[in-house]
């Protein structure tokens, strides 16, 4: 099969760059208290924050890694050749004019044009560990909107930032959430005051760029009452010869009524291990719906949550992902009901081609005296080749009469006949596969912003031409 | 929940109390005409025993299980029977009223048996306890006896019984015969802490077909006792199997049932299980599918109340292309009752054109029960259809309207509907008679309370 010249493969290895590193702070390589102090200084974290670090560290090292249910990949990270901390020392800035020219230079090179602002309310761009950009429009600004740096909202934001911080997701969630909460460094404040409705969705670009650098932003979004917001978060990497860690940890926080969407495209090139925690509160009537797409790295561990807590809240999950050769996509959602006639739906599909393997692993709880709980989850496993793998691990409690649950999750191939049918329209057969996959996704992809919807589509079409014929 | 530690502490102080006397001082020397093999493996076994650690909350295989229910130094091996006793325990020991044969154990003592038809025996079935097999039947017993490790969480509890086992059933049909009635045994728990370990070895040759029925019960209904049972099936190529076996133990005792199913070319297998009695009882199910055009059938009944917990873990395990396997649980959970599911379908590689189904459905009956429910999938070919599906929900409300509208009263209005709910496994069981009897047993759990 002669392989089409087609714009994606561009875009498919925009990524593969690196530019000579100039960071002015480097925490070296390996993780000691020595290195939170030194991350401390740098950043001149207040008091609270320096003990809240070095007491995630003492959680971090005494909690096993999760070897025993989870992929034993996790052993292959040796977290003493990581850098947990770079920095270009510089502020972050406000206009395009000052932010660094081989910065910019890498935006151009992942296809992030300057009219591209202009749809999007603000760009909190990334690269390694601080905020080197940071703009939100006027309009946004004027409602009272606050888009920074995680850093920037612990300093000038304390009274919102300290209440929500680390409550989603406490230290102790689990091993790498407590590394997060030692070594952080970047990521997104958003607070969005009553009743305030972004029309745009905000957006951040994540990107690691030095050798054996792991990234541990730090994200929390505050929606306030009756407001609405979406957020949207990208990742691509350039490829590294040795393991790369990213660990993130996402917090979400929905007042009574608010809405909330958080979407993910998550691209990080094959050598990246991606085990990320995320995690929503709604409250009162709020809604938090996760859209999360896993393309990229070599191991992805995420489940993002959704904890209703107040009466009628709602939390949604909707996943794809494209475990292609070498890759393991070890997804899933966690639904925790809390409150009365709360309701929550899951839904993911996954594709695994060549050596793939995309793992569905959920959580649902509800507790006794609930009344009127409601949770539909549907799992749906698309398998290219042979040597493909699947697996689905739910776990649902259900305690009390009054509520109801069902889970559906199901394993196919291709259907043979429509490959055959479009074959026999004149199409090769790995268009034929392309079809098939995409429509198999179709119905999520939907639901993505314009842009994304394009991208992955084109992804997925990139994947199956190598996966036939 | 909470206080885990505090009662695996009082377990751990328990475990030091009770001395030799119970099972965790190792299995009683006593005179054997068993084989020197078996008396081997037994050793062997007590001492993977031991070595093998306890099960903790945060193994996979005993997620969601109260392992703080596993204690097992309460309990000691049996004493001999007083011949009164022996006589009552038979005389209870019918369920089934046209069958092929029966044997009846109790505390882990051969009781006795009915003949077994004459045309049958002479055709070369063997039904006998496992005591006697051991000795008459040593090359075919051997060949098959415990040859399934125990994968779902109970290796430690497989070695145990390994350890301790001293009487049983082993039923073999010979190639082309078909047993055309089905064979019955009981095994009782009697004495007070009591621990059992009753065994069942079932060999189908060729194209043979039996039904094997087990009870599995009290002498008295609140009587603490211990049973860690194993039951092995063995399905020849184009054998029909249907295995059934029905728990009613005391609302007290413990149980471990650890089952292996090997399905070989075009031979299918049947197994249902009725789970009613016990405090805490464990079921491990695995279904091996071994050859092409195998098939297996996967269904259990359960029905809990008060403070029962009921534990179920099942492997459908595809290692042959062209299989297919399809799991039915339900479970109508009242009171405080919990129960666990944990399932997993496994299609290995190259097991292509597998069709696998699963599904586990939980019908809550009161706002303390509880249902975990984790039904799993793990395929490693491609040419596979596959599904499960798991629900939990409560009786309808316009159901039980209708009824109540039509003069039925509450508690009947409710118990026919859970009898309608759980109806569809037992319609799945092509043998009416025994159908009506495993209703009589659902009914009679209802008529307790």
């Amino acid at each position: 099969m002669v392989k089409q010249a087609s714009p994606l493969e561009i875009e498919r290895n925009a990524g593969d760059f690196a530019y000579p590193e100039t960071h002015t702070h480097d925490a070296g390589i390996g993780l000691t208290e020595k290195t939170i102090h030194y991350i401390s200084d740098v950043k001149e974290d207040p008091d609270w924050v320096r003990q809240f670090r070095l007491n995630a560290f003492r959680i971090f090292l005494n909690k096993p890694m999760p070897t025993h249910w989870a992929s034993k990949d996790l052993d292959a990270i040796v977290f003493d050749n990581i850098r947990y901390y770079l920095s270009g020392g510089t502020q972050p800035k406000r206009s395009w004019e000052d932010v660094p020219d081989d910065v910019k230079r890498t935006f151009e090179r992942l296809g992030i044009p300057e009219q591209e602002r202009k749809f999007l309310a603000g760009v909190e761009a990334q690269f390694d560990s601080e905020a080197v950009y940071s703009n939100i429009k006027k309009a946004v600004g004027e409602q009272g909107v606050i888009f920074v740096g995680s850093a920037d909202g612990l300093k000038h934001h304390p009274e919102i930032f300290r209440k929500w911080f680390g409550k989603v997701i406490p230290i102790g969630d689990n091993k790498f959430s407590a590394l997060n909460s030692a070594v952080f460094s970047g990521g997104s404040f958003i607070y969005v005051p009553p009743g305030v409705k972004v029309k745009h969705p905000l957006q951040a670009y994540f990107r690691i760029n030095a050798e054996n650098f792991g990234q541990f932003e730090r994200t929390l979004i505050i929606v306030d009452e009756g407001a609405e917001l979406t957020y949207m978060e990208g990742c691509t990497a350039p490829k590294f010869n040795t393991a790369t860690l990213h660990s993130a940890v996402v917090e979400l926080v929905a007042m009574k009524g608010a809405k909330l969407q958080y979407i993910t495209v998550q691209n990080w090139s094959n050598n990246v291990f991606n085990l990320v925690t995320k995690r929503g509160l709604a409250h009162e009537e709020a809604e938090v719906k996760w859209i999360d797409c896993n393309i990229g790295s070599r191991l992805t561990m995420k489940y993002p949550g959704v904890i209703m807590k107040g009466r009628k809240a709602r939390g949604e999950v909707l996943s794809i992902a494209l475990a292609g050769d070498g890759q393991h996509q070890d997804t899933g959602a966690k639904m925790v009901h809390a409150a009365d006639e709360t309701t929550s739906n899951i839904i993911s599909k996954s594709i695994s081609i060549g050596t793939g393997r995309a793992t569905y692993r959920g959580l649902v709880h509800i507790p006794k005296h609930l009344k009127n709980c409601k949770n539909n989850t549907e799992c749906d496993a698309l398998l290219i080749n042979a040597t493909s793998r699947t697996d689905t691990y739910p776990a649902i409690t259900v305690r009390g009469t009054g509520n109801s649950v069902q889970h559906e999750a199901s394993v196919s191939q291709v259907s043979a006949e429509q490959i055959f049918y479009m074959q026999q329209r004149g199409l090769t057969k790995a268009q034929a596969m392309s079809l098939s996959v995409n429509g198999f996704v179709n119905d999520l992809v939907r639901q993505f912003p314009m842009e994304y919807s394009v991208e992955l589509k084109r992804l997925i079409e990139l994947e199956m031409e190598g996966s036939v014929g | 929940m909470s206080n885990q530690s505090a009662v695996l502490d009082e377990v751990a102080e328990s475990v030091s109390e009770s001395g030799p006397a119970g099972i965790l001082g190792g299995p009683p020397e006593r005179e054997s005409i068993s084989p020197g093999w078996f008396r081997d493996q037994q050793r062997a076994a007590w001492a993977e025993f031991q070595s093998l650690p306890m099960p903790v909350r945060k193994d996979q295989a005993w997620r969601f299980s109260n392992i703080d229910a596993l204690n097992l130094a309460p309990y000691s091996g049996a004493e001999a029977l007083a011949e009164v006793d022996r006589h009552e325990i038979l005389d209870r020991s019918t369920e089934l009223d046209n069958i092929s044969g029966r044997l009846v154990f109790a505390d882990d003592q051969f009781l006795g048996r009915d003949v077994l038809a004459e045309n049958l025996r002479k055709s070369g079935v063997i039904f006998q306890p496992l005591e006697r097999a051991l000795i008459e039947h040593e090359d075919l017993f051997r060949r098959h006896f415990m040859s399934q490790p125990a994968t779902l969480g109970s290796a430690k509890f497989a070695a145990l019984h390994l350890a301790f086992v001293r009487s049983g059933t082993f039923l073999y049909v010979p190639s082309g015969v078909e047993v055309e009635l089905p064979l019955e045994t009981f095994h009782w728990l009697h004495s007070d802490r009591v621990a059992i370990f009753p065994h069942t070895l079932l060999v189908a040759d060729e194209f043979s077909k039996v039904t094997l029925v087990e009870h599995f019960r009290s002498t008295a209904r609140n009587r603490a006792g211990f049973s860690c049972g194993v039951n092995d099936l063995v399905v020849g190529p184009g054998a029909k199997v249907t295995y059934i076996s029905t728990q009613d133990w005391s609302d007290s005792a413990l149980s471990i049932q650890i089952n292996a199913t090997t399905v070989a070319r075009d031979a299918s297998a049947l197994n249902l299980h009725l789970g009613l009695g016990g405090k805490y009882s464990r079921l491990e199910s695995l279904s091996r599918l071994t050859g092409e055009g195998a098939h297996s059938d996967m269904l259990s009944v359960t029905v809990g109340e008060g403070m029962q917990e009921f534990d179920a873990r099942t492997l459908q395990d595809h290692a042959s292309p062209h299989t297919n396997s399809d799991l039915l649980f339900k479970n109508a959970l009242d009171g405080r009752a919990r129960n666990t599911f944990g399932g997993l379908i496994r299609v290995e590689p190259h097991a292509h054109f597998t069709d696998a189904y699963q599904k586990v459905r939980n019908l809550l009956l009161s706002d303390d029960a509880e249902a975990n429910s984790m039904p799993g999938l793990e395929i490693l070919a491609d040419d596979v259809k596959c599904s499960h599906g798991a629900t939990s929900g409560q009786v309808e409300e316009e159901q039980m309207f209708y009824l109540l509208s039509r003069g039925i009263p509450a508690a009947v209005a409710r118990q026919l509907l859970v009898g309608g709910f759980l109806n569809e496994v037992l319609d799945r069981l092509p043998q009416p008679p025994i159908v009506a009897k495993l209703e009589a047993l659902i009914a009679q759990k209802f008529s307790r309370r």
